[in-house]
């Protein structure tokens, strides 16, 4: 007995400590659980106040998640003393991520991802109620925000994007004149013929492909919207067996990639390419021609000598209509995080970040705001008389299909996978053709398409 | 009056080993044990990684990839590395020879050696994608050599891709080996080589009868090792090419299933189908080695 004692005394110790430890953690999230429920009730008193009597200060730490690494200690830090401003007792904190998106999505398996946050696109949208707070319907927001449908469920919005891009092609207006091409090639063709003539008469490289940072190769994509021509295009993807098929608009898009690689109008080593060294040379006009969206504009002018050499156009590819579309479409959504303690305080922030803070138009791009003018990067636009298009939102039952069969099929619209693939074939890195590629495609999806949708 | 003195010898003994263990134990089962049993249990699952839905889907995820010849396609990349692995065992075993004996600024060498184990594999990542660039490092290098004409594009050509990756990692893990042997071979006593050379051995039959058969288990050590290197690399190809232009490796497409498309239960079935591989690598070696000792 005695020589037992002791031993049962260090365990009982033990677990008396480890008990204690979680009996402490039980009562914390009990704790906070109240005090959310509190929170929304105070919420909604405050709310009321605020119709009857607007002087109720809101209080508060919020933390504030984001991806601009490079201005979160300069511009971001003028925001916060503007809304500081307005909102005295409100305490505002950035974290700032490189890998955004694929660290936010680890951090939401736990309670702790911010108060105000970006959300990651690949977060199928049948999700989005389980981690973010609703932001108000449909009907009403999509008065004054634009893109408000895509990220929302059952007509409820969760997000709002905080700048709307345009997609294009940024180019060197001095490069083109130099080459001898005088007027905005319209069709996939003149765009070759451009690239040609930089390529014979100028230094410049033609068309830098962005291979290795990998996510610019997704700059491509949007365009599948640009080509087609119409905003049920993606909708209507789900119902066919063929979306890479030669006459449908991911084929025209890619195969201008091919093209351009196959007859050497690129980089002469994709592999190593450099995305923040490409920003600087196409400012340099050692680039002809990159595919990005609009917001690339302003990043490259604030490199270049003279910003005006900086041009933007739209993805050369005219329709059976004559018109020259340009997809357009909200950049990441800010939301706000369900188990958010001070949620009236991040409600305030997302609203002035969106609304006053004008960080849409210092970006170069559209405002999410409706009734806010056309950033002046965009002037080419209206001289072409090209015409922006978006996505419809898909019909309720349709709501996330897409991004399920996408995944399932293992295609990755918004991943590098098949555009790197593109472009190893095109330099004869693999044994099969554009063609070989595009039915591969096909085939993977009318599997996941049949597994999927029964 | 309770007083750890008036305890038995034995009884102390045990206390303090437990006192002693509960942390190292705690800490190895919340961040080794735990982990790896909720891979074995999610790799049930149909998940994406942070939805609240789960479905249990039994083996299907396991059928899924013994079905699907993609999956395991890309071992052949293994082989580039587990070739340059014997390349890197070889290279380090002669270093840590020639090293053994007196030779001058013996430290700087070791020094030299030993520093790439120092760096963190993104920055080596980083450095090399300068290094096989166009026009970069090596380029230069062979220019100034005059030999221009064997400048080729290192990482864009199909057939030198993978061999300048395996390059890289023989560059960078060769140092640890090196130590390792550098350290075993530095235990055999002096009186030993004296002996040899008053028998008139000379360096070649030193190394064959002396080191060799002292260092044998430090060898086979590193060789399960470098096996074990070679079947699970990641992080080189991953920084410089992303798994790019045919040098994905079975990690990076584990790591693509979990966080490109969402499929969290799948690469986790495919992470222990990997752990069972290198098991059995293990296994077989071990084997192998004791065949010959007998």
């Amino acid at each position: 007995m005695k020589k037992i004692f002791p031993l049962i005394l260090i365990l009982l110790l033990l677990t008396s400590v480890f008990a204690g430890c979680g009996s402490k953690d039980d009562k914390d999230t009990e704790s906070s659980g109240n005090q959310t429920v509190q929170d929304t009730s105070d919420n909604k008193d405050s709310n009321e106040d605020d119709n009857t009597n607007e002087e109720a200060p809101i209080k508060g730490d919020i933390t504030v998640l984001t991806n601009r690494t490079d201005i979160v200690d300069t511009v971001f830090e003028e925001y916060k003393k503007a809304f500081n401003n307005l909102y005295p007792e409100v305490k505002v904190s950035f974290e700032a991520i490189t890998d955004y998106a694929g660290q936010v999505k680890i951090r939401m398996n736990t309670e702790d991802y911010g108060d105000v946050l970006l959300i990651p696109n690949d977060v199928p949208v049948q999700d989005l109620p389980d981690f973010f707070e609703p932001l108000g319907t449909q009907e009403a927001l999509s008065k004054d925000y634009l893109f408000t449908e895509e990220k929302a469920y059952d007509g409820t919005v969760y997000g709002i994007p905080v700048v709307v891009n345009a997609q294009g092609i940024l180019y060197n207006k001095k490069v083109f004149e130099q080459a001898g091409v005088s007027t905005l090639p319209k069709t996939p063709e003149e765009f070759l013929d451009a690239m040609r003539k930089i390529k014979d008469n100028t230094e410049a490289i033609p068309y830098y492909t962005n291979y290795a940072a990998g996510w610019t190769m997704n700059q491509w994509e949007p365009h599948r919207t640009s080509v087609a021509g119409d905003s049920d295009y993606v909708n209507s993807m789900i119902h066919m067996d063929d979306p890479f098929g030669p006459d449908k608009p991911h084929y025209q898009v890619y195969r201008l990639l091919y093209d351009l690689v196959k007859e050497g109008l690129v980089e002469t080593d994709p592999m190593t390419t450099d995305w923040e060294l490409s920003k600087q040379w196409i400012a340099d006009g050692k680039i002809g021609a990159m595919v990005l969206g609009s917001w690339a504009i302003v990043q490259a002018q604030e490199l270049a000598a003279n910003p005006d050499d900086i041009g933007y156009m739209p993805f050369p590819y005219t329709n059976d209509d004559g018109k020259i579309y340009a997809a357009s479409g909200g950049d990441y959504k800010i939301g706000i995080n369900k188990n958010s303690k001070n949620k009236e305080a991040a409600k305030a922030w997302l609203d002035w970040f969106i609304n006053e803070s004008g960080f849409a138009i210092d970006q170069g791009g559209i405002s999410p705001v409706i009734g806010v003018e056309f950033p002046t990067t965009l002037s080419a636009y209206q001289e072409l008389g090209v015409e922006l298009i978006s996505n419809n939102p898909p019909s309720a039952e349709e709501q996330g299909l897409l991004d399920q069969v996408d995944q399932e099929a293992e295609i990755g619209f918004w991943q590098p996978d098949y555009k790197q693939r593109i472009i190893e074939a095109a330099l004869g890195n693999r044994s099969e053709s554009f063609d070989d590629i595009m039915n591969d495609l096909n085939k993977k999806w009318a599997k996941a398409r049949t597994e999927i949708i029964k | 009056m309770f007083r750890f003195s008036n305890l038995t010898y034995k009884q102390q003994r045990r206390i303090i080993i437990i006192l002693f263990l509960i942390i190292p134990l705690t800490l190895l089962f919340t961040f080794s044990f735990l982990p790896m049993i909720n891979m074995f249990y999610y790799s049930f699952l149909k998940w994406n990684g942070f939805s609240k839905r789960q479905t249990f889907v039994g083996f299907d995820n396991y059928i899924k990839i013994f079905t699907n010849p993609e999956y395991f396609s890309v071992f052949k990349v293994s082989l580039y590395y587990f070739a340059a692995s014997f390349v890197q065992l070889g290279l380090a075993l002669y270093f840590a020879t020639v090293l053994n004996f007196n030779i001058k600024a013996k430290g700087f060498f070791k020094g030299v050696l030993f520093f790439p184990s120092l760096m963190n594999g993104v920055a080596i990542g980083f450095v090399f994608l300068y290094f096989f660039r166009p026009e970069g490092t090596l380029d230069s290098l062979l220019s100034f050599l005059g030999t221009g004409h064997w400048i080729r594009l290192w990482l864009q050509d199909i057939k030198l891709i993978n061999v300048s990756l395996a390059a890289t990692s023989i560059w960078t893990y060769m140092g640890f080996n090196f130590i390792v042997f550098l350290g075993s071979i530095q235990s055999i006593s002096g009186d030993i080589y004296e002996a040899a050379d008053i028998d008139g051995a000379n360096r070649w039959q030193q190394f064959k009868y002396i080191i060799w058969p002292s260092i044998r288990r430090i060898i086979e050590l590193n060789l399960i090792l470098a096996v074990k290197g070679s079947i699970s690399v990641f992080d080189i190809p991953y920084i410089m090419t992303g798994g790019s232009n045919g040098s994905k490796t079975f990690v990076i497409q584990t790591v693509d299933t979990a966080f490109k498309y969402g499929k969290f239960g799948l690469a986790s079935a495919m992470a222990v189908v990997l752990l069972l591989i290198i098991v059995i690598a293990t296994i077989i070696q071990k084997k192998f080695f004791k065949e010959k000792e007998a």
